[in-house]
């Protein structure tokens, strides 16, 4: 028998990975640098178990094991003048998404759809590079009928690329979180983005930071990306230092450039939502999009146990999700208690 | 129904693989399936509403009612 295949069988190698992340991230909380979440998601199947179980650790240490619940609607869909190549609300692709915009009566109903699933977070977003006096008007609006309707759910905006001005107005509505994505690893935006900076999104979480919103900001996995760019993303990410990072996997929008990408592997999404934790270990981690493709049931349980502590119930932008209650239930069979909304506050 | 809600083609036209698979079960209605108009279609956290300028709108509950 080799030495290598002893180990595999016996005592952890000395200079092991997953040994080192205990240590490092763990036990002292100190997140994985480049080089070794690169080296997390290049192992093996076989060590897939052992890693959800570290980063479920890690998750259980540093954040506790309450669970986040966000429900998100779109205020004014399709039509953006953006070309983000796996969105299906690019104004420059021929997909099947035509414009709406919805109604202060529905934005009133969907945030009470959102509190009455049992979720504490209310995301407003819009398909637009950055919002105009009307989607601001509007979402001030909204915000006043939500409350006046007697929703205390907490309210974020995810309105694309900001100006100072613009990110006090949002302070100014009591807006507490914004959304907005660095989507990928610097090195690789530029193959999916050309209208706007990767940059520019960096310069827009800055100052929402310092307007004192929370920062939220994740990404979509599935691109294309390498490894090392999946490693290179984690650690941009644990630099911004977020308060959440949501995680997506691609769906291939039709019509879309990414039209004809493959969903990636359960499994990789698995190493790469536990590998993000160890990078990130005291960030809010949520799924998002895409995990009914890439994962089903038993893989959304499997994450839920291998890192995240967030969650979008319901549907997303342009496509469905599971039924909230689906995801409530799972949560209980998990004995992950949701977050209270008086916690947040 | 006359034209596929997915693609807007009619059923013995072309492929409808990729409209019947695990991504178009979470796609809502985009075509009327009466006259393969693109829909204006609002997703809420739990539904969505599609409206066709000529045959008017349709909604989950109505879906899920002709399921039940
Ligand atoms: S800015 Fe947002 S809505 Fe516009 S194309 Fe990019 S991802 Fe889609
Ligand atoms: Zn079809
Ligand atoms: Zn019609």
């Amino acid at each position: 028998m080799t030495a290598t295949a002893e180990h595999t069988k016996d005592s952890p190698i000395a200079g092991d990975i997953l040994t080192v992340a205990r240590e490092q991230v763990l036990d002292r909380g100190v997140g994985l640098s480049e080089d070794q979440v690169l080296q997390v998601l290049r192992l093996g199947d076989d060590r897939l178990d052992d890693l959800l179980a570290l980063a479920h650790d890690v998750r259980m240490k540093w954040c506790g094991p309450e669970v986040e619940v966000e429900g998100i609607v779109s205020v004014k869909t399709g039509g953006c003048p953006e070309d983000c190549h796996f969105c299906s609300q690019s104004g420059r692709f021929p997909t099947p998404v035509r414009s709406a915009w919805l109604d202060i009566p529905g934005l009133v109903k969907a945030a009470r759809e959102t509190a009455d699933s049992g979720a504490t977070e209310f995301c407003i977003v819009a398909a637009v590079r950055g919002p105009d006096a009307r989607l601001l008007a509007q979402v001030r609006d909204g915000i006043k009928a939500i409350r006046e309707s007697g929703n205390d759910i907490q309210i974020a905006c995810s309105l694309g690329m900001l100006t100072q001005e613009q990110v006090d107005e949002l302070v100014a509505m009591g807006v507490h979180r914004y959304n907005h994505n660095l989507e990928t690893a610097k090195s690789h935006f530029p193959q999916v983005v050309t209208t706007h900076s990767w940059e520019e999104r960096w310069d827009t979480l800055r100052m929402v930071r310092e307007a004192g919103m929370e920062v939220c900001s994740g990404g979509i996995i599935g691109m294309g990306e390498t490894d090392e760019q999946r490693a290179e993303f984690a650690v941009q990410l644990a630099d911004l230092d977020p308060h959440e990072v949501p995680m997506n996997f691609l769906i291939p929008q039709p019509g879309t450039p990414y039209e004809k990408y493959e969903p990636i592997e359960g499994k990789d999404a698995l190493r790469v939502v536990a590998a993000f934790r160890l990078a990130l270990p005291r960030t809010m981690l949520r799924f998002a999009g895409g995990r009914e493709l890439t994962l089903g049931d038993l893989g959304a349980e499997k994450g839920m146990l291998g890192g995240v502590n967030a969650i979008i119930v319901g549907n997303y932008l342009t496509n469905l999700g599971r039924p909230a209650q689906q995801d409530i239930d799972m949560l209980a069979d998990l004995k992950m208690p949701i977050k209270a909304l008086s916690d947040s506050l | 129904m006359t034209f596929c809600v997915h693609c807007g083609r009619p059923p013995a036209d072309g492929d409808h693989t990729p409209c019947r698979g695990g991504r178009a079960a979470l796609e809502p209605p985009r075509f009327c399936g009466e006259c393969a108009r693109r829909m204006v279609v609002q997703i809420t956290p739990a539904g969505w509403s599609a409206r066709c300028s000529r045959h008017g709108e349709s909604t989950s509950a109505e879906a899920l009612a002709l399921t039940d």
